[in-house]
């Protein structure tokens, strides 16, 4: 698998935003955990303090976006089509962790879901369901 | 309270450095008025999304939309307590043009006791033209209660879970 790692090292490391929030992965077989290691510019709210809900929201996004390229071995990014973000708890200072499960995937369109969690992987912080484009069409 | 956020007075709605998330995009304010609220993300090349299309990452749209939600929140309850947002859709219509900043204004239409209801829309060059729509809900007084215990002028990273 170190050749779907080093893939998902490459996708990652290619779009920038993921190198502004500081997100990584890492790959158990075929299972991604996306990591964002907590930092400072990263709050939203300093009087909790809790990080930025649209931080979180970028986050599970393009944990769904890797998950996609290593499962489809895409080339190309998928693009966002829809995302619906429930925010069930702070997110505190800490080190967020997600993992992205494809519930279907078809031809041009995939719907993933997406946890996201802190501590304890039964608490999750936020969820992300989202639509994908797997083919994006010149418009 | 010393962890009491230092809210923008009328006169400085322009000011973002008590978000530092907000600070660190670059988000610039545009406008505001009653339960309203213009706010623009300037092009970065670190906010890429795609780097084959020199795209703003679709995330970094996303924090715009839930931040510029929240700011019409604000502007709704005249920034008298603090916000936590519940959900948030988004449609995303088009990429945006590469090279572009974003400018993204939300309308809080609907405040009740515990929630605020808003719509907003994000887009580069024509507003008849949006890169993406959002749906949110808030809770306000999101802190409500958790604030009690403990020393308030020290956030603690170890304070209690809440939810």
């Amino acid at each position: 698998m170190s050749d779907t790692s080093d893939q998902l090292d490459a996708l990652l490391g290619r779009i920038p935003y993921a190198r502004y929030l500081g997100m990584r992965a890492e790959l158990a077989g075929d299972e991604m955990t996306a990591i964002l290691p907590f930092a400072p510019h990263l709050i939203g709210n300093p009087s909790l303090p809790a990080i930025h809900g649209g931080v979180l929201g970028a986050f599970m996004e393009m944990t769904a976006l890797a998950q996609i390229s290593i499962q489809q071995g895409l080339t190309r990014q998928p693009r966002p089509i829809d995302i619906s973000v429930e925010y069930l708890r702070p997110a505190r200072p800490l080190t967020t962790y997600a993992r992205a499960e494809i519930r279907k995937i078809g031809r041009r369109i995939a719907n993933v879901h997406v946890e996201a969690w802190q501590e304890t992987r039964a608490n999750p912080i936020t969820l992300l369901r989202g639509h994908f484009l797997l083919s994006p069409r010149e418009d | 309270m010393n962890n009491r956020i230092d809210f923008p007075k009328p006169s400085e709605r322009g000011r973002f450095d008590w978000s530092p998330h907000a600070q660190a995009l670059g988000f610039e304010f545009v406008s505001s008025q009653k339960a309203w609220a213009t706010l623009k993300l300037p092009f970065r090349d670190d906010l890429v999304g795609d780097p084959e299309s020199g795209v703003i990452a679709g995330g970094a749209v996303t924090a715009l939309l839930d931040h510029v939600c929240g700011h019409a929140v604000m502007m709704a309850i005249d920034f008298s307590t603090p916000i936590a947002t519940l959900d948030l859709r988004i449609d995303y219509m088009r990429a945006a043009e590469p090279g572009l900043g974003i400018f993204a204004e939300a309308h809080c239409y609907k405040v009740t006791r515990s929630i605020a209801f808003v719509r907003a829309s994000a887009w580069d060059r024509d507003k008849d033209d949006p890169v993406a729509t959002a749906q949110a809900a808030f809770m306000i007084n999101s802190d409500s209660g958790r604030r009690a215990a403990g020393p308030p002028s020290e956030p603690s990273s170890s304070q209690e879970a809440a939810g």
